[in-house]
């Protein structure tokens, strides 16, 4: 059981703990530019998320890729940090999968050593520098870039972060789209923008930003009705992340089909 | 040059267990009980913020009575220990047993060794996915641990307290009959805890992954 004199004590960051029980991150020795393209790992594409009246709705397609391969079908990009927050990776996707897992347990232990959760600017600035870490990595090409977004339970509205690989944290206002498919999905979400969008309609734009993303980019994976696999969306205000299940999607996918053929 | 006097280990070891057994029996004691949906601790405490009973992981209560700062300090590295191990293997392999162990390792170093002991009583208390997996770890100043099964009382009265327990628990309560029970036993036959001096919390295998759940006064008084 670690114990720590009070000189030498991490306080309530668990990635601090880490560190002062050997358990730190790796340099990555010999690793260089070239080697970790010849590795080719795997890449998360398309995440977008955007603010409506109660909250955030956060979304991303599936697919990761390596090379001009698919390498996973079924990656779960937009996954919940805690109760009133998700993040959305795009980006190596190793790396990224490390991170969130950090990054959640970095929350669940702050809120649990300190007896209350962090307030939402808190949360995104412990990402910040979580993506500042990875920067090393970045420079040979595993850039991480997620989106955070969550619920200001002081505040009492949804808000939205996007980052940079160098830890740049930027608040947004309305929407925001990362990844390879994120200038169609961008562009989507942009036109269909309403300040004051239910739910609903949230939901729908989202769902439709990831379809055109899909559609003009290859590294972006479209709704799978044959396997049955469909983006995560999930939406988080007051009362918390909800992730809609995969029959209301293909509900709303569905009418998005039928209004493209009857274009 | 002056000689330090000889003190036979029998006393010195009973010395620092009166010292010890002084410290925690100045505090309020606190009971928990097993209910069908899982594990309900009622501790008497007059401060809404200087919490005794807290989440440890996603299934674990951590549970202290005594001087609080102590209590504090194990309970943070029962916290760090057991988000280290989620994170090193995986969440499945963090228990109570486990960690009821090394705490009662470090309190017996401490006790041995340490220019006072801990007073401290702790109590560990694990939610199993069925009821036969429930589990509560009673662990002493000295590092004796006790498992018990249905109920347990840390703290001063812990005794009588016990004996209280084990004249009313009976199966299948529900989460209200055991937070009824558990009060009562604690104040005695001539005393009534106040809705104001009472922290409850409960680890219910119905509250998702994260099985501890604080209640409120309302939830308590309702």
């Amino acid at each position: 059981m670690p114990l720590f004199s009070t000189s030498d004590d991490p306080g309530s960051s668990f990635p601090e703990l880490l560190r002062r029980v050997g358990l730190g991150p790796d340099a990555m020795v010999g690793a260089s530019t070239d080697l970790m393209r010849e590795l080719s790992l795997p890449h998360a594409t398309t995440c977008v998320a955007l603010t409506y009246v109660d909250g955030v709705v956060m979304a991303g397609d599936r697919r990761a890729t390596a090379g001009n391969l698919i390498s996973h079908r079924t990656m779960e990009k937009v996954v919940e940090a805690d109760r009133h927050s998700g993040v959305a990776i795009a980006g190596a996707a190793g790396a990224a999968m490390e991170m969130i897992r950090l990054f959640q347990l970095q929350l669940e232990h702050y809120e649990k050593v300190e007896g209350t959760a962090l307030s939402l600017e808190g949360k995104a600035n412990q990402l910040s520098m979580m993506v500042r870490g990875n920067l090393q990595a970045a420079m040979m090409g595993m850039v991480v870039v997620p989106i955070f977004g969550g619920y200001d339970l002081r505040r009492e509205c949804g808000r939205l972060w996007d980052y940079d690989a160098t830890g740049g944290r930027y608040e947004e206002r309305d929407y925001v789209a990362t990844g390879s498919g994120s200038l169609h999905a961008g562009t989507v979400i942009k036109v269909g923008y309403r300040g004051d969008m239910g739910r609903d309609d949230a939901v729908n734009l989202a769902a439709r930003a990831l379809w055109e993303a899909a559609d003009a980019d290859s590294a972006t994976g479209g709704p799978d009705a044959l396997r049955g696999i469909y983006p995560v969306v999930a939406t988080i205000d007051a009362g918390g992340w909800s992730r809609l299940d995969d029959g209301d999607l293909a509900a709303r996918y569905d009418t998005i089909v039928a209004e493209v053929r009857s274009r | 040059m002056s000689q330090p006097f000889y003190v036979a280990p029998e006393q010195m070891m009973k010395d620092r267990a009166d010292f010890a057994r002084k410290g925690i029996a100045r505090g309020r004691a606190l009971a928990a009980v097993r209910y069908t949906d899982g594990i309900v601790i009622i501790a008497e405490n007059a401060s809404e913020t200087l919490r005794k009973v807290s989440e440890i992981y996603d299934r674990i209560a951590f549970a202290g009575v005594g001087k609080y700062n102590e209590f504090d300090q194990l309970r943070v590295a029962g916290v760090r220990a057991a988000d280290l191990k989620g994170f090193q293997y995986s969440r499945d392999d963090v228990d109570a047993r486990s960690l009821a162990n090394s705490y009662a390792q470090m309190l017996g170093t401490i006790f041995t060794h340490e220019m006072k002991p801990m007073e401290v009583e702790i109590l560990v208390a694990e939610v199993g996915l069925e009821p036969a997996g429930d589990q509560m770890f009673h662990i002493l100043y000295d590092g004796t641990v006790v498992d018990e099964r249905d109920y347990a009382a840390i703290g001063g009265d812990a005794e009588a307290i016990n004996s209280r327990l084990s004249e009313t628990w009976s199966d299948g309560l529900d989460l209200h009959a055991a937070i009824a029970l558990g009060r009562s036993a604690l104040g005695g036959p001539d005393r009534e805890i106040a809705d104001d001096d009472l922290e409850v919390a409960d680890l219910a295998r119905t509250n998702g992954r994260r099985c501890f759940h604080r209640l409120t006064r309302a939830d308590i008084a309702g």
